[in-house]
């Protein structure tokens, strides 16, 4: 059986991995280092579908209710 | 002299960023229906940045706080035990504040798992497609389709007589019912509607036989299994099926159904198939649609914080005890909530510092909390003066 796309799914905000260099602009604007960033599992089916490693920072674009979309930020954690 | 519509987007271009998407494409509406000069134009960027940064939390502000009592008000309103869901009778959902009590407390499984299946445009217009898709959800056990049971204590067999309508309305033969009972290892023999079971044993006690006619009952047929029960429903022109028990995962990869619209309302289901964003969603549009089925408004921000500080982590936790409580750095703060003997006994047994940043922790010594205005501090510059 194909295997579903969750990405599609209307409750699933686009998720981009950030590169090393992006990465440090981000943490560098915000002041924080990265462990300080919200976290997501490396096992959550988004990351799988990223194949990305631990540590990466993953840029998310919400729809928000009130301000039309929002960028946040979690990095990648081992469980 | 008036602006050209390019430069004008031009110019809110370099606003993103600095102010949310619907403001700028609210403005660039407005904007674009008048004519502006470069310095108005300017102008009422200027103000528009002005108010709504006075908009904006200040630093210093206890959100949490406010998103909690916006939260604990209203659901003292709410009558305590609802159980019928908004447009379809025929299902019992949990509502009300047995519900968000469920959302926030992030249980395992919900009372009352239920999911929405939405269908892509050739099934959801056509009744008969949207009627196989049901069918292929829906679990059927041999229960559904035997009428009676009979026993025969002389012959010691037991006769299973199958209703032919039903059969026929599931889609069932009898062969299948046959094959599924092989699994109940006794011996099988069936003519047009009747199934006899014949118990291998010698002489079987009425115990035996009766066990035996039960067992009988529950064999899985087909279906998804985790969905007792099926309701279809025409919502405009499309047919929506709502289920009794969920299985998101098995249900997406039903040819038919919309992947990118179905959903479940277990939190934790959506999670383990969506993801930790998902999740995060389904906490807000869950908790949102609660109230609003009780009459109750709530900002979405103080939802959205909720949720946020429920999935920082990258799993569901819980708000309370078990989840954020637990996490909180603070040893007062976690002693001055629940279980206050464990957590002082165990702090002390690993030497914890206290920090005194918090604000439960400061109220108990006695110190300013560090909120509002209390937030800032005198520093001085020690070389600034020289």
């Amino acid at each position: 059986m194909a295997r579903i796309d969750i990405t599609k799914h209307e409750l699933v905000p686009k998720h981009e991995v950030l590169s090393e260099e992006e990465a440090n602009k981000i943490l560098e604007k915000l002041n924080i280092t990265k462990g300080q960033l919200p976290k997501i599992l490396i096992t959550d089916p988004v990351v799988k579908k990223l194949k990305t490693d631990v540590g990466a920072v993953i840029k998310i674009s919400r729809t928000s209710r009130t301000a039309g979309t929002s960028t946040f930020y979690r990095v990648v954690v081992a469980e | 002299m008036a602006l050209t519509k390019e430069s004008i987007k031009k110019t809110l271009e370099t606003l993103k960023g600095d102010i949310p998407d619907v403001i700028i494409s609210d403005l660039e509406k407005e904007l674009l229906n008048i004519k502006v000069s470069k310095k108005e134009l300017d102008k009422i960027i200027d103000e528009i940045k002005r108010r709504y940064e006075y908009c904006i939390v200040e630093p210093g502000e206890a959100v949490g706080v406010v998103a909690a009592q916006s939260m604990g008000e209203p659901s003292t309103q709410m009558t305590m035990r609802t159980f019928h869901y908004a447009g379809v009778a025929e299902l019992n959902v949990t509502l009300g504040l047995p519900r968000i009590i469920e959302i926030v407390d992030a249980r395992k499984i919900p009372s009352t798992p239920t999911m929405t299946i939405y269908l892509v445009e050739e099934y959801a217009k056509d009744r008969e497609k949207a009627k196989e898709v049901a069918k292929i959800i829906e679990t059927v056990t041999t229960g559904d389709v035997i009428k009676k049971t009979e026993i025969d204590r002389i012959e010691s067999k037991i006769t299973l007589i199958l209703d032919k309508d039903e059969m026929s309305r599931r889609g069932i033969t009898t062969e299948r019912v046959v094959e599924k009972l092989g699994s109940l290892k006794v011996e099988i023999t069936w003519d047009e509607d009747r199934v006899h079971l014949n118990p291998k044993t010698e002489a079987p006690s009425l115990k035996e036989m009766r066990r035996l006619s039960n067992k009988a009952k529950e064999i899985y047929l087909r279906g998804i299994k985790g969905v007792k029960r099926v309701v279809m429903r025409k919502e405009g022109d499309e047919y929506i099926i709502y289920t009794e028990g969920s299985s998101l995962k098995d249900v997406l990869k039903i040819p038919g159904v919309d992947i990118t619209k179905t959903k479940t309302n277990d939190i934790l289901e959506i999670e383990k198939v969506l993801g930790i964003e998902a999740a995060r969603n389904a906490i807000i549009n869950e908790t949102l649609d609660t109230l609003d089925e009780q009459g109750l408004r709530v900002d979405v921000r103080h939802l959205m914080l909720i949720a946020d500080m429920m999935t920082v982590d990258g799993t569901v936790k819980a708000i309370g005890r078990h989840g954020v409580s637990r996490e909180k750095a603070s040893v007062l703060a976690r002693a001055a909530f629940e279980i206050t003997v464990d957590h002082l006994l165990k702090a002390g047994l690993k030497g914890e510092i206290e920090e005194l940043s918090g604000i439960v922790e400061n109220v108990i010594v006695g110190r300013p909390v560090r909120l509002g205005t209390g937030m800032v501090d005198i520093t001085m510059k020690r070389n600034g003066y020289k």
